[in-house]
Parts: structure tokens; sequence; C-alpha cells
């Protein structure tokens, strides 16, 4: 099959599954129950997303906890996505190297 | 909340989005398509994880049912995320505005959107979603065509990049939020439990675990009115 038709299928089917939902719900949700679902979902997806995945986001594991150890301490702290992301990938790669 | 504030908002995401997506520049030209067909699949579908699923059906010869499917499972999510996002958003996003800008929910601009205190206006999602795009795409071509110029040591570091960006996000609001704390935490043990006891895709199992953890804090831990802005 060409390269194209399955960059359709897949663009498309993407697409779809963002645009469509965004596009109907409009307004309000009156629900308190959906409201205080719809509050909590962001933190919860990416609580899901992260954990474990981080821990085997590189071959090595010790490494991978590191970089998890540096993000966690730096985001209590409160310091930018940008500064915890870049230092959770320094310790990462230092360890790497190290060992 | 105008496009100058998007833009700068969007810089973190776009260097994480650079390292990613350069790692998926390396995957697909090793998988076998060229660097071109790889910056069309990027600024095509915005997506990493479907992506990456992509190209393996494409490399394996899979059938177009078996593409749709996989990214219907693997990107579901982003429904989810549309339908709260509309929850904060301005009353400027026309239709026309809502077509194109649904093409940038990606777990990263939408957790940053969801983050901001105010509505979100057109123009600050635009500017969002500007620099994220641009480094998704610069960082697949670089590693098409260049990937292995790197040393793997930081290629590999790299991985951590955006998981690392997520803890930054979830930490904050997790502190001053119990009901946050405990959401995070029960989607994060859901979601350990489905990874070692994998009854379920991996795209899928995140839907679960978050939806569970959500509804959960939804019944147990109300949101307080004026508490968190947008539930209100």
């Amino acid at each position: 099959m060409s390269f194209l038709v399955y960059l359709l299928a897949m663009a498309l089917t993407t697409y779809l599954i963002r645009m469509i939902p965004f596009t109907v719900f409009r307004g309000k949700i009156k629900s308190r129950f959906l409201q205080d679902f719809l509050y909590y979902i962001p933190y919860a997806v990416l609580s899901a997303m992260t954990f474990p995945a981080i821990f085997y986001a590189t071959e090595n594991t010790a490494a991978s906890i590191v970089g998890c150890m540096v993000a966690l301490l730096l985001a209590f702290f409160e310091k930018s996505l940008l500064t915890a992301s870049i230092c959770a990938c320094a310790a990462a790669f230092l360890v790497i190297w190290l060992g | 909340m105008n496009y100058s504030y998007g833009l700068k908002r969007g810089i973190p995401i776009a260097l994480g989005y650079l390292s990613v997506s350069f790692g998926f520049g390396i995957f697909a030209s090793g998988s076998g398509l060229m660097p071109l067909e790889a910056i069309l699949i990027s600024m095509t579908n915005l997506t990493s994880a479907g992506q990456k699923a992509g190209v393996d059906v494409i490399a394996t010869g899979g059938t177009l049912i078996e593409m749709i499917v996989t990214q219907l499972v693997i990107n579901l999510r982003y429904s989810l995320m549309g339908i709260s996002l509309t929850q904060k958003l301005n009353g400027k996003f026309t239709l026309w505005k809502r077509l194109l800008l649904s093409m940038g929910i990606t777990d990263e601009i939408f957790a940053v959107a969801s983050s901001e205190k105010e509505n979100i206006s057109p123009v600050y999602m635009l500017g969002l979603m500007t620099l994220p795009y641009v480094g998704w795409t610069m960082g697949t071509a670089l590693g098409a065509f260049a990937g292995n110029v790197l040393p793997a040591a930081l290629t590999e570091a790299l991985g951590l990049a955006l998981y690392s960006m997520f803890i930054a996000i979830i930490v904050p609001p997790a502190k001053k939020d119990k009901g946050i704390l405990l959401a995070c935490v029960i989607a994060a043990v859901l979601s350990c439990i489905l990874f070692y006891i994998p009854i379920i895709s991996q795209g899928f199992a995140i839907i679960l675990c978050a939806v569970i953890a959500a509804a959960l804090m939804a019944i147990l831990h109300p949101v307080k009115h004026g508490e968190g802005g947008d539930a209100t």
C-alpha cells in the first residue's frame, strides 16, 4: 500500500478524534460531578502517562530514576517547566555517561 | 492571554518536542521511511505515541483498519482533553477556529492550557501551538537526516524531557490541593498496575486510569466553590 494512503488514514483518524469533541461541546457543562471530573482529569491523565513510563524512558533504569527524582525535587520547589526538564535530562545523561 | 504570551508558554514544550521528535525521526528512518515521509507524518499528526505505532503499522505492511484502530485507541485521550478544554474557552472560539485549533490538542499543550488561571482565547491557543509545531517538525527532520551524529547517551537522556515537564506541571498544584494530589496518586498506582499486568493496550490504559481517578475524586472530594477557577 502506498505511503500516502497510510498517511491519510493516520492523520484523518487523529484529527477527527481531536476535532469532533472540541467542536461539538459548547457552553458550560452544568453537572457538578462532570465539572469536578473535568477539573481533575488533566492531572490524572498526566500522572497516568508519567508513571511508570518515566522509569523506562531511557534504557538505563538507574538514570531514569535519578532523572525522575530531580524533576520531582525541582517541581516541588516550583521551578519552571523548562528548568525541571533540562536538569532531569542532564542528571540522567550524567548517570548514563558515568555508568 | 495574547499571542505572545502563548508563544512564551510554548517554549518548554517546543524544546521537549525537539528532543522527542528527534527520537521519532531516528526511529522512522530506522524503520525504512524516507526523511520526507517522517516529516510529513509529524506535520500532519503531532502525536508521539500514535506516530510511533503508525510507523510500526507501515513498516510491517499492516492493513488500513489496523492503522485506524491503532490511532483510535492510542489517541482517544485527546477527545477527553478536548472536552475538558472546551470548559476553559472564552467566547471567541467560532466553528472555524475550533476546526483549526483542535489540530494542536496534544498532551503538553492541553496540560499548559488547562493550567492557565484565566479562560483562554483563540490567539493564545494559536501562540501556544506555534513553537511546539515548529519544534516537532524540525526535530523530526534533524533526527531523520542526522540521527546518528549525536552521542547515544544524549539522545537516551532526552527521552526524559517530556515526562519531567509533566511532573513540573502536576506537582505545584498537587501541593496546594489535596484532591489533585490524590487524583495523581490514584492514577499513577492504577497505571503501574496495568503496566505490569497488561490486560489492555497502553493507550487505552491511560484513559481508563485517568477516568477512574478523576471520577473517584469528583465523588469523594468535590471541588469547593471558588477553588480552582475553571470549576466554579
